[in-house]
């Protein structure tokens, strides 16, 4: 993915001394070659599809039978809205398909307006067709290499039965009839579970319904919260640590986040756990910048709710810290400033040193928008505030970096804005950025002197194992 | 072991745990990475008594810091003093065993496993076969899901009664409530039913492999296929009908692709296991049903199998192609040209070649380049030529592929196709695309398509360099485009060696020394490198008269990559 880009261009430092040129901006385009790719559709993957035509015998219209036989014909419609067919094959059952998707419409309409029909025979019905409907194993990905940011999704063939099931089923799980005490029985773990597989949809617009249905029923039952929590952390544990593939990422991430919300304090360990084992960890996916929006909400949530869980988020992070990838950088960097927006000074006070560490690496990063990402704290009145609370610890540790990219830096935009860090710095706390300044070189001597003492000290440990190993052949482990 | 702990008071542990600490975690990790030599300084006692513990408490560092670690002290055993000692190496290793990241825990196992051998049968009791049931019966599932790892090799050298904890552990964690686990513990079972007794095989395993095999979850039912053929190997020919085959046919019918996939795809495996009988009257139907399914995943992968199978079976299967999507054909692509040798002339004429001309067509190009990827096999056998109408069309639009690895694969392809072809088809038709991807927008395409030409060169000679390739690369270094004017430093470096002194020295070097005045520093600073690169090539006095005075004056540009390229250059070629 990455090499798909352009490279940038390079300083440019001394192009701009002459006159400007084309050469100013990057001289590939990025639309050229790149074809726009059809939309294909898939069908679920149901094993061994039936090679007979579907016969269903037409019904009467609910609104054309008496009120007392309404219930009767609202089963026998859900019965016939169990029959799945084959989307794949465009021609086959025509008739047939059109007849379900009419009939699917109606009772779309039917349970949003219509009262009493929701008797106790209805619930397992309902649940059993929209099973049938829904459940299924979802098919291989189309393309090995699947790239969610570039390539189209494969969308759901049978999408305009499939859409009309869900929208029944939200509207089942929103009526004002709808009773939870009853519905509990069908609506149970494996239930839920089925639910949760489905998330992997590569159809967004799947995965939008399923975020709706799975809200609605953590609202209304009570009994499967921790189940749902439980199972959800599978799926991102299995996520992070076996397959990095799970489409349905953000929007659950999505849910987690009013969840979160709504949590009671103090936060229960159970919470906790999930916060440090199971979001900090899906920092380190691949495939971040898809959800990590959604991610970086449910970390500020969490945060402030308890704000002493912001020294292990932090740690966290630092833990995980992008070594190669300047995107995640960024991100990483975007979603710290978020945290820092809400972090509280006695937090801040704690975390700071290892924090500060690190932004100093980032502000001197070759990458430009890495360096100007951690630049831009210093326009945050917040964070400045709280630099300038505590710029005897901060300045030390940013002022060999800082100093030595406003000389070195190629950017001539980074240098620019570490001129502007320094000059806030030295208005913070001009006798310690004087102290800095002067003491600057002795500093390096020492780190120099420092580093050839390390050399040294290994230099002596491998002689020293050279000559054992000769001494004694087996205790050198090969 | 004697004289080892000579002058180690040398090295104060201290001074060694900061090297452990520093703050740089590239240096942390070079230190770990020399962690034997660290032990070695200390000596087998001080290793046991100060290093090991530090290295138990502090196990909070970077994965990639952790997954040295573990790897190290499956090595250790000699450090620390020998078998006798080695259990001093589980304290760390247990926790290693315990984190998130799967690598570091997968190394931990794996170290475990190995200095589990340098146990003595009552070190494995006393220290070894504790900690798997601590692991065993962990809280969180990272360590439950190592333990499964370590069961099987203390299990043969323990006594009965500890043998039959272990079972019992074995079997609580492939039914535990994460899916984490019961994966880890399936993915086992077939390692663990080897070393178990036949009875216990029958009583245990089968009925574990069955509650595996019919999981909830997909991931942890295909696992248990993979442990079929373990198990199925070890029980005797009359067991097998009543254990394993009930389950396999379930399993060859499953409602998830996933696990047909995995019947399809260890389908030879399973032939050897279960016998030549069961095969016939089961498998192969089963097979065939798999040849048929309905996702193209699982079709690919029996696919796949059919090379070495019997050509009369083999052929209605190839026609298959017609009627399959992409992942078949693909597969298939890649399998069939290495057919042509097997089937000879006639029969690649008759049943292959309408199959290589209709796939070279394939809307997929995958499919294509398969094909082409494998072109040297048929040319063995018809030649190519036969082939070359078709072809142009079909390398032609993978040239301009939207997919840039697509295009890559096809350039990896030309000097192949160019030896094949020969220097006038090339000319004709080929030439413009390799000259088009010289400007491609995708530096990696640009950089594959410069060594492309080297290649060509080499086989075309000097002079063809001359006339047809030379003077448009040259061409392209007045191009406003800076990324192209790069282009032509970088294909000069390539084929300044292949192109001889004559044409460098002629044609190429006047062209480089002019670009020494381009306005952008990275083309600056590319003149440097490609005149240290195209240096050795250049006779004395070009590179006296001519490069000299260019470099020094680079060596004093306002762009310090530019200098430091110039510097280099000067400092490396014999100026005089």
């Amino acid at each position: 993915m990455m090499g798909d880009r352009p490279n940038p261009p390079r300083a440019m430092s001394s192009a701009a001394t002459t006159s400007p040129s084309v050469d100013k901006v990057d001289g590939f385009s990025r639309k050229s070659v790149r074809k726009a790719k059809q939309k294909r559709s898939q069908s679920s993957s149901q094993f061994r599809s039936q090679d007979k035509p579907i016969e269903l015998t037409p019904l009467p219209l609910l609104k054309d039978v008496p009120a007392q036989e309404q219930p009767e014909l609202f089963l026998k419609k859900l019965q016939q809205c169990c029959t799945v067919f084959d989307f794949m094959d465009t021609l086959s059952d025509l008739k047939m398909k059109e007849y379900k998707r009419s009939t699917l419409n109606e009772l779309v309409d039917y349970v949003t307006v219509s009262r009493g029909y929701l008797t106790e025979q209805a619930y397992p019905e309902v649940v059993k067709m929209v099973s049938h409907n829904i459940f299924r194993t979802l098919p291989p990905s189309d393309s090995n290499e699947f790239d969610p940011e570039e390539d189209e999704p494969t969308l759901e063939a049978s999408w305009p039965h499939l859409q009309l099931v869900y929208e029944f089923f939200i509207r089942f799980l929103e009526s004002q009839e709808f009773q939870p005490s009853i519905a509990k029985k069908y609506i149970d773990q494996k239930f839920v579970l089925q639910l949760l597989e489905l998330f992997d949809s590569e159809d967004p617009r799947e995965r939008d319904y399923l975020k709706t249905v799975l809200h609605r029923i953590y609202g209304k039952f009570l009994g499967l919260r921790a189940f749902i929590r439980k199972q959800i952390n599978n799926i991102f544990l299995r996520f992070v640590y076996e397959t990095e593939h799970f489409n349905g990422v953000a929007e659950l991430l999505e849910i987690l986040g009013s969840i979160i919300n709504g949590f009671a304090l103090p936060l229960k360990a159970e919470h906790k756990q999930f916060l440090v084992k199971v979001l900090i960890p899906l920092h380190t996916v691949r495939s971040l910048s898809l959800f990590h929006a959604q991610l970086a909400y449910c970390i500020v949530q969490f945060l402030e709710k308890d704000p002493t869980l912001t020294e292990p988020v932090i740690r966290g992070l630092l833990k995980f810290w992008p070594k190669t990838c300047s995107q995640k950088e960024v991100m990483y960097l975007g979603e710290l400033e978020e945290i820092l927006d809400v972090i509280e000074p006695t937090q801040f006070v704690k975390i700071q040193e290892p924090l500060f560490k690190q932004i100093s690496r980032c502000v001197s990063s070759p990458h430009f928008q890495v360096a100007e990402r951690a630049l831009y704290y210093w326009n945050n009145e917040y964070i400045m505030s709280l630099i300038e609370e505590n710029s005897s610890v901060i300045l030390p540790i940013m002022f060999s970096s800082l100093y030595r990219i406003s000389k070195e830096h190629w950017n001539p935009a980074i240098v620019a804005l570490v001129y502007n860090v320094l000059k806030a710095f030295m208005e913070m706390n001009s006798t310690l950025f004087d102290e800095l300044t002067a003491s600057y070189k002795s500093d390096r001597q020492r780190e120099k002197k420092k580093e050839k003492e390390r050399e040294e000290l290994w230099k002596k440990l491998e002689d020293l194992e050279l000559k054992r190993g000769l001494r004694s052949d087996g205790i050198i482990p090969t | 072991m004697a004289g080892a702990d000579g002058d180690d008071s040398l090295y104060p542990i201290a001074v060694l745990i900061d090297e452990l600490r520093n703050e740089d975690v590239q240096l942390r990790l070079n230190s770990i990475k020399k962690l034997s030599t660290i032990a070695l300084a200390l000596g087998v006692e001080r290793t046991r008594t100060e290093l090991l513990p530090f290295l138990t408490d502090t196990i909070y560092d970077e994965d990639e810091v952790l997954l040295a670690l573990a790897e190290q002290l499956g090595n250790f055993t000699m450090l620390v003093g020998g078998p006798e000692y080695v259990h001093c190496l589980l304290p760390p290793l247990e926790s290693l065993a315990t984190v998130e990241e799967t690598v570091v825990r997968d190394k931990a196992v794996e170290s475990l496993r190995k200095i589990s051998q340098e146990h003595s049968p009552v070190d494995l009791e006393v220290h070894f076969e504790p900690l798997v049931k601590r692991l065993a019966s962990g809280d969180w599932f990272t360590s439950r899901t190592s333990a499964c790892g370590l069961f099987s090799v203390c299990y043969p050298r323990v006594s009965s009664t500890v043998k039959a904890e272990i079972r019992q552990h074995f079997r609580t964690l492939c039914s535990d409530d994460t899916p984490m686990v019961r994966r880890a513990a399936a993915s086992k079972l077939g390692e663990f039913a080897k070393v178990l007794e036949l009875d216990y095989v029958k009583s245990d395993i089968i009925s574990l492999f069955t509650a595996l095999a019919s999981d909830e979850q997909d991931s942890v039912r295909l696992l248990a296929v993979e442990a079929c053929v373990s198990i199925a190997t070890l029980l005797p020919q009359e067991d097998l009908e009543t254990l394993v085959m009930p389950t396999l046919r379930q399993a060859a019918e499953d409602k998830s692709w996933r696990v047909r996939y995995m019947v399809a795809d260890k389908f030879s495996e399973l032939q050897k296991a279960v016998g030549p009988e069961i095969t016939k009257n089961d498998l192969v139907p089963a097979f065939q049903n798999l040849l048929k399914d309905c996702e193209a995943e699982v079709r690919a992968a029996a696919a796949n199998k059919v090379k070495g199978k019997r050509l009369n079976i083999m052929l209605p299967f190839i026609r298959l192609i017609q009627y399959t999507n992409q992942h078949v054909k693909s597969a298939l692509a890649s399998v069939i040209m290495g057919l042509s040798t097997i089937l000879g002339k006639d029969n690649t004429i008759e049943h292959l070649l309408p199959l290589f001309l209709a796939q070279l067509k394939d809307e997929c190009p995958e499919v294509r380049l398969n094909i082409i990827s494998n072109l040297d096999c048929v040319n063995e056998v018809i030649g190519i030529r036969q082939l070359s109408q078709s072809l142009l069309p079909a390398i032609v639009e993978l040239a301009e592929d939207a997919k840039w690895r697509v295009r890559l694969a096809i350039i990896e392809y030309m000097p192949l196709l160019a030896g094949q072809l020969g220097v006038e088809f090339f000319d004709e038709k080929l030439n413009t695309l390799c000259m088009a991807w010289l400007i491609d927008h995708v530096y990696a395409i640009r950089e594959a398509a410069t060594c492309n030409l080297m290649k060509l060169v080499e086989k075309f000679g000097a002079e063809w360099a001359q006339n047809t390739i030379v003077p448009k690369v040259l061409g392209m270094a007045n191009d406003p485009n800076y990324l192209h004017r790069m282009t032509t430093l970088f294909c000069i470096n390539a084929l300044s060696e292949a192109c001889g002194q004559e044409i460098t020295t002629k044609q190429m070097l006047p062209v480089v020394l002019k670009m020494s005045n381009d306005q952008v520093a990275n083309v600056r600073f590319n003149v440097a490198k490609s005149l240290q690169k195209i240096g050795p090539v250049l006779d004395n006095n070009a590179l006296q008269t001519e490069v000299k005075p260019v470099l020094e004056k680079l060596a004093s540009d306002q762009d310090m990559d530019v200098k430091y390229f110039a510097q280099e250059a000067i400092s490396v070629l014999p100026l005089a």
